[in-house]
């Protein structure tokens, strides 16, 4: 399956249809991102108007997740896709649920910065989230682009990020939790970072999944719980 | 365009040599000049079903026909390579024809049952080899309308006319016939492309049940009933075989553009 091959089908409105539904995901793709990117800098920056704005995109998420699955069963009833067709249906309905969530982490995060108290202290952690949260955004760009492209390599070449997003959330907590015994008064506060960081996490973990799809939409292998070492043999074969 | 090395790799990866019943060995098949299959090479697993699928042209017919000697019956034919079924060439000179066409059954698109009553359109086959004993063939009779799917409806009036039976009827009705012999192949070439959809899922529930005891090779134009009734799909293409391989691979990541086209619906 590669990008060329997408339309083509003898079927014009069947090639509309998919094409139509490639759109969406990568419109929520990108509303997903940009509430990734706004609920990250609400927290550094205390900008509570900007965490509402989050918490609102959270809505136009759901509804498109909606859309496109209805989308999505509406092909598998009356096309009948099969091979790379019915691969792509796949991908797209797992995908968008891994947007989805991807936006409710955001909107977690825009929530948690209208209750956070910036003390000096764990005020010098902001940076370093920031900086998580602006490689867990290239990464979600970047499996969506993979995505938008039909580019197995480039999947897998993201997929290899999420290594380096695990070491910065290791490197944080461990930052975390020397505040928290330093200081238990500062406990609910750190909590709330806690929570914001393994937030970034998570989102990482999804932009994985998103890849995972991308590859398996391509080469038509399933590279779930297998290992790097696997994952590039199969891809790179 | 058609690699035989390749493909009979792919055919010994999913099975071992006792699993196949018929083998296809460079099989090319001339109308006059005209080449109708340029070289084909298979291996048919027993007990399953295999589907082939390709445009109208394609020569799945002419494949499937092969398989049973019908193209003997056509003028022009001109037959190279071989087919063997359980190691017999069926192709060699000293083969009895209505032999073959014992151990192969074949059942067409429109159902032909004879303008005889049902129990005599089943006891037929049986009939011409001899069998006479009313035991006997009401016993064959009975299995095999079982075996059919066509029994609990038809119990009742089998001395009735079998052209009072419905279209999906017919059909098994016909399949019954085909089966009352016991053959070890069973050729279906579209057996539901004439029938409607209930009669058509019958037909398919039919084919599934049958494979434990037979080799069946289905001919369809419907996609998505190749890849609802066979283990194996073969995709013919301009008298080539393109692939040939299990029908989960050949409808979620099939290895060649041409299958890959052709099964969901582009233009190559």
């Amino acid at each position: 399956m590669d990008i060329e091959g997408i339309g083509h089908h003898i079927s014009r409105q069947y090639n509309e249809e998919l094409e139509d539904i490639r759109t969406k995901v990568m419109e929520m793709g990108g509303l997903v991102e940009l509430q990734l990117v706004n609920a990250v800098k609400a927290l550094e920056e205390d900008d509570s108007e900007l965490a509402e704005t989050v918490i609102a995109t959270d809505y136009q998420v759901n509804s498109l997740e909606v859309e496109i699955d209805e989308e999505c069963v509406q092909i598998l009833a009356r096309r009948q896709p099969a091979a790379g067709d019915l691969r792509l249906i796949m991908a797209v309905i797992k995908t968008i649920t891994d947007l989805e969530r991807i936006g409710d982490e955001a909107e977690r995060i825009g929530k948690m910065s209208l209750n956070f108290k910036t003390n000096d202290n764990i005020k010098s952690t902001l940076p370093a989230i920031g900086h998580m949260g602006s490689r867990v955004r290239v990464m979600v760009h970047e499996a969506l682009d993979a995505f938008a492209r039909m580019d197995a390599e480039a999947a897998l070449q993201t997929w290899h990020g999420d290594r380096q997003v695990d070491k910065e959330y290791e490197g944080i907590m461990r930052q975390l939790m020397t505040y928290m015994m330093e200081d238990p008064r500062s406990i609910p506060n750190v909590l709330d970072l806690l929570w914001t960081v393994r937030a970034l996490e998570r989102i990482g973990d999804r932009a994985t999944n998103i890849c995972e799809y991308v590859m398996y939409l391509v080469k038509g292998k399933d590279v779930r719980h297998i290992s790097a070492e696997q994952m590039e043999k199969q891809i790179l074969s | 365009m058609n690699n035989p090395d390749k493909l009979e790799a792919v055919n010994k990866n999913s099975q071992t040599q006792s699993d196949v019943c018929i083998k296809v060995n460079d099989l090319k098949l001339f109308y006059s000049e005209k080449s109708a299959l340029h070289g084909i090479n298979m291996s048919v697993p027993r007990n399953k079903v295999t589907a082939f699928i390709g445009p109208s042209g394609c020569g799945k017919s002419t494949l499937l026909r092969c398989f049973n000697r019908m193209n003997d019956l056509v003028d022009d034919v001109r037959i190279e390579g071989n087919i063997t079924i359980d190691g017999d060439n069926i192709y060699d000179k000293s083969v009895n024809v209505a032999d073959l066409r014992r151990r192969v059954g074949m059942v067409f698109q429109k159902p032909n049952p004879f303008p005889k009553s049902i129990y005599e359109n089943v006891a037929y086959g049986l009939r011409i080899q001899g069998v006479n004993s009313r035991r006997r063939l009401d016993e064959a009779v009975e299995s095999s309308l079982k075996g059919a799917a066509l029994w609990e409806e038809v119990k009742d009036r089998l001395e009735d006319s079998a052209f009072g039976l419905s279209g999906g009827q017919q059909q098994r009705l016909v399949i019954a016939r085909a089966i009352a012999i016991e053959p070890e192949v069973l050729l279906l070439d579209e057996p539901a492309s004439a029938l409607d959809p209930i009669s058509t899922l019958k037909i398919e529930e039919l084919i599934y049940e049958l494979k434990d005891r037979y080799t069946i090779l289905i001919v369809t134009h419907n996609m998505q009933q190749a890849a609802r009734v066979s283990d194996k799909t073969a995709f013919l293409y301009m008298g080539d075989l393109i692939e040939f391989d299990d029908t989960n691979k050949i409808f979620t990541n099939p290895e060649k553009k041409k299958t890959e086209d052709y099964i969901t619906g582009r233009y190559g």
